[in-house]
C-alpha cells in the first residue's frame, strides 16, 4: 500500500506543473507529451498489475509460485494449476448453478424491466414520478443491510437452500438497474420515429416492435450482459442464502481453502477461470454500457 | 447471454395485447384518453409486484425487526417475537464498540470516496494528455479491473499482499534495507484496512474515470480556450470551466461511491476469512455478526436500519441530481 498510493499521487501532482509551461514551443511540447506518456505507462503498470499478477501466477509451476525470490517475469508455462484447481472442491456445480441462476435472472429482469421500462419513459401518468423515484431508491438500499430480513422471508417461504430463492432475491438489484438503464436507452430514440410508423397505420404495438425495438435491441443485449454478471458476481446472498453443498461459483471461490492451507497457484487459476469470461463479457457491452448511464449526465 | 438475447423478443408480445386496441386514439400517450390510462399500469405490475414481494416486505420486515427480540428460538419457531420497544437501539447505541464501528466506518468510506474521486479526475485528465496508444493500453487496464469480480480481485490481492510468498513483501524487500518478507499485513487493523481500502479503490477508479473521461469530451474546446486567452492557466481552467462542467456527474459519482462504500461487505469478509477480526468490523460486517454470528437479529436488524438512516442523506443529494437529469428528457 504504502509503496503504491504515495507514487500515484505524488507523480500526478509533479506532473501537473509542466503543463502550464508545456504550451509554449514546439520542442517544450513534445517534452511535456514525453513526461505524460511516462506518467500514463505508470498509471497502466499499477492499475494493471494485480490482473497481470494473477494470470502470471495461474499459468506458472506451482512451486515457483511460492519462491522466496519470486520472478516478475512468467517463468514456466503450465496449466497443472487449473486441474488441480477444479480438484480441490467441485468446480462445474457451482459454475452451473452461478448460470442458471444468472441466466433466470437475466431473462426475468429483461422482460419485466422492459415493460416497466416502456411505462416510465413512453406514458405520461398521474404517479410517474413517484414510481421513478421509488425505482430510485430501492437501488440505493445497501444490499446488506437486507440480508437479515430476506434470510428470515425465504426461510418461512421454504426457499432457503433453493436456487429459486436466490433468483427472486437477485431480482432486487437486477430490476431496478434495468429498468433504469433501459429507461436511458428508449428515451434516447426518438418518439417521432414512433409516431410516424403510427401515422402510417401501424398500431402502437406494431410501432414498438418495427422501430423501436431493432433500435433498442444493443441496448437490451448490453443491458442483459451487465444484468448477468452482476448477478454472476454477488458473493453476500450466494453465501448466506445456499448450503455449502449449492453454493455458486464466487462462494466456490470465496471458501478456495485447503487442508494444507491456501494454494495460492491453483487459487489463481480459479480466480482466472472465474475473471476472464467475466471480463471479456464487460469488454464487449461496457462502452455500451458507460454511454447508456452517462448519457445526458451533462447536460443536466 | 445469447439465450436472454434471443428469446426476448419471442417473450416481449404476450403481455402486450391487452394495451388499446389499434382503434384507440391516435395518441394515447399525453393525452392520457380512457383506454390509455391504466396502461402504463399494467406494463408497471409485474415489476412492482416483484420489487414488493423483495424489496418492500424485507424492508418492512427489517423495521419490525429491529423491535423485536428475534433469536434463535424464535428463528426456529419455539417462541414468538416478542416487541421490545426501543431495546435493540439503546443496547446499541450504548455499547461502546458500536461507536468505533461506526467511526471506523466513516473514515474507511471516506478514504475510499476521496482517493477514488481524486485519483479518477486525475487519470480522466491525464487520459486527455497522453498518446493514443498508451491511452488504449490505460484504457484496457481500467476495463479489465472494472470488469474483475469482487471476489476475485479480493482473493488476487490477499496474494499480492501475502505475508510469506506475497509479490508486493518481495519487491519492497528488494530495495536496499527493507526487508518486508514475512511482514502480516492484517496483523493490525488500521494497516489490514488501508490494504482492503486499496483493493475498494483499485476497483472503483476505473468506473469514475470512464465516465469522467465521457464527460470531459463534453466540455466545449471554445470555452477552454477562451479561459486561457483570459489568462487562466491549467489550475485556473480545471477550476471554473471543466469543474462547473462536470459537476452533475461529479455529484452523482460520489454520492453512488460513498453508498457502495459504505456497503463493503464481501472485500473485508474474504479477505479476512469469513471471520473479521473486532479491529476490521464495519457496519456491514457488524451487523452481519450480530444476526447470524451471535444470532441476535434484532441487533442485526437495529444496526442494518442505523446505517440505511445515515446514508439517506447522500441518497437524497444523488436522487435529486438523477431526477433533475430525468427532466431533461
Amino acid at each position: 500500500m504504502s509503496a503504491i498510493a504515495p507514487a500515484k499521487s505524488g507523480s500526478g501532482e509533479s506532473a501537473v506543473a509542466p503543463a502550464r509551461s508545456g504550451s509554449g514551443s514546439g520542442s517544450g511540447r513534445r517534452k511535456s507529451k514525453l513526461g505524460w506518456n511516462l506518467l500514463g505507462l505508470l498509471v497502466f503498470v499499477i492499475v494493471g498489475f494485480p490482473v497481470y499478477w494473477m494470470l502470471n501466477t495461474a499459468f506458472k509451476p506451482a512451486k515457483d509460485a511460492i519462491d522466496p525470490d519470486p520472478s516478475l517475469l512468467p517463468t514456466a508455462l503450465t496449466f497443472s494449476n487449473f486441474g488441480r484447481a477444479m480438484d480441490i472442491a467441485d468446480f462445474w456445480g457451482p459454475v452451473a448453478r452461478s448460470l442458471v441462476v444468472s441466466l433466470a435472472v437475466v431473462l426475468i429482469g429483461i422482460v419485466v424491466g422492459m415493460l416497466a421500462a416502456l411505462a416510465i419513459s413512453r406514458f405520461a401518468f398521474r404517479g410517474r414520478k413517484v414510481v421513478i423515484v421509488g425505482i430510485l431508491a430501492v437501488q440505493m438500499v445497501p444490499l446488506v443491510a437486507m440480508i437479515i430480513p430476506v434470510f428470515l422471508l425465504l426461510n418461512d417461504l421454504g426457499q432457503y437452500d433453493r436456487l429459486t430463492g436466490l433468483i427472486i432475491t437477485y431480482l432486487t438489484f437486477i430490476l431496478p438497474f434495468t429498468v433504469w438503464t433501459l429507461r436511458g436507452f428508449i428515451v434516447n430514440i426518438p418518439k417521432e420515429l414512433e409516431e410516424a410508423a403510427m401515422v402510417d397505420g401501424c398500431s402502437r404495438t406494431g410501432a414498438f416492435m418495427r422501430v423501436v425495438f431493432p433500435l433498442l435491441a444493443p441496448g437490451m443485449v448490453a443491458t442483459s450482459v451487465y444484468g448477468f454478471i452482476q448477478a454472476w458476481n454477488e458473493y453476500l446472498y450466494a453465501l448466506m442464502l445456499l448450503s455449502q453443498k449449492n453454493q455458486t461459483a464466487t462462494v466456490w471461490l470465496g471458501n478456495f481453502t485447503t487442508k494444507h492451507g491456501t494454494e495460492y497457484a491453483p487459487m489463481m487459476a480459479g480466480a482466472t477461470l472465474m475473471a476472464v469470461p467475466i471480463v471479456v463479457l464487460f469488454l464487449l457491452v461496457q462502452r455500451k454500457m458507460a454511454a447508456g448511464l452517462t448519457a445526458g449526465a451533462v447536460k443536466g | 447471454m445469447s439465450a436472454a438475447d434471443t428469446t426476448t423478443p419471442a417473450k416481449v408480445p404476450p403481455p402486450r395485447p391487452a394495451p388499446p386496441p389499434p382503434s384507440a386514439p391516435r395518441r394515447p400517450r399525453a393525452k392520457a384518453g380512457s383506454a390509455g390510462a391504466g396502461t402504463p399500469w399494467l406494463l408497471l405490475a409485474p415489476c412492482l409486484l416483484i420489487l414488493v414481494l423483495v424489496m418492500g416486505y424485507p424492508l418492512v420486515r427489517l423495521v419490525t425487526l429491529s423491535f423485536q427480540k428475534f433469536g434463535q428460538s424464535q428463528l426456529w419457531g419455539f417462541q414468538p417475537a416478542e416487541s421490545v420497544g426501543f431495546d435493540n437501539f439503546t443496547n446499541v447505541l450504548a455499547d461502546s464498540e458500536f461507536w468505533s464501528v461506526v467511526v471506523r466506518t466513516i473514515v474507511f468510506a471516506a478514504g475510499c470516496v476521496i482517493f477514488t474521486m481524486v485519483l479518477g479526475m486525475l487519470i480522466a485528465l491525464l487520459l486527455q494528455r497522453v498518446s493514443g496508444w498508451v491511452k488504449t493500453l490505460i484504457n484496457i487496464a481500467l476495463v479489465a479491473s472494472w470488469g474483475m469480480p469482487i471476489i476475485v480481485a479480493t482473493t488476487v490481492f490477499k496474494w499480492l499482499f501475502d505475508a510469506d510468498y506475497g509479490i508486493l513483501n518481495a519487491v519492497l524487500s528488494r530495495l536496499p534495507g527493507v526487508d518486508m518478507i514475512g511482514h502480516n499485513w492484517f496483523a493490525s487493523g488500521p494497516q489490514g484496512l488501508a490494504v482492503i481500502m486499496l483493493l475498494v479503490i483499485w476497483g472503483a477508479v476505473p468506473f469514475v474515470v470512464i465516465t469522467l473521461s465521457a464527460g470531459l469530451t463534453q466540455v466545449p474546446k471554445e470555452l477552454e480556450e477562451a479561459a486561457r486567452l483570459d489568462g487562466a492557466g491549467a489550475w485556473g481552467v480545471f477550476r471554473y470551466v471543466t469543474l462547473p462542467i462536470l459537476k452533475p456527474i461529479i455529484v452523482m459519482l460520489t454520492t453512488l461511491s460513498v453508498i457502495w462504500d459504505m456497503g463493503v461487505f464481501p472485500q473485508v469478509f474474504v479477505m479476512r476469512n469469513g471471520h473479521p477480526e473486532a479491529e476490521f468490523q464495519l457496519l456491514t460486517t457488524y451487523s452481519y455478526d450480530r444476526a447470524f454470528v451471535v444470532n441476535d437479529y434484532g441487533q442485526g436488524s437495529a444496526i442494518a436500519l442505523i446505517t440505511v438512516l445515515l446514508l439517506l442523506g447522500v441518497v437524497a443529494v444523488y436522487m435529486r441530481q438523477m431526477l433533475k437529469i430525468g427532466e431533461v428528457e
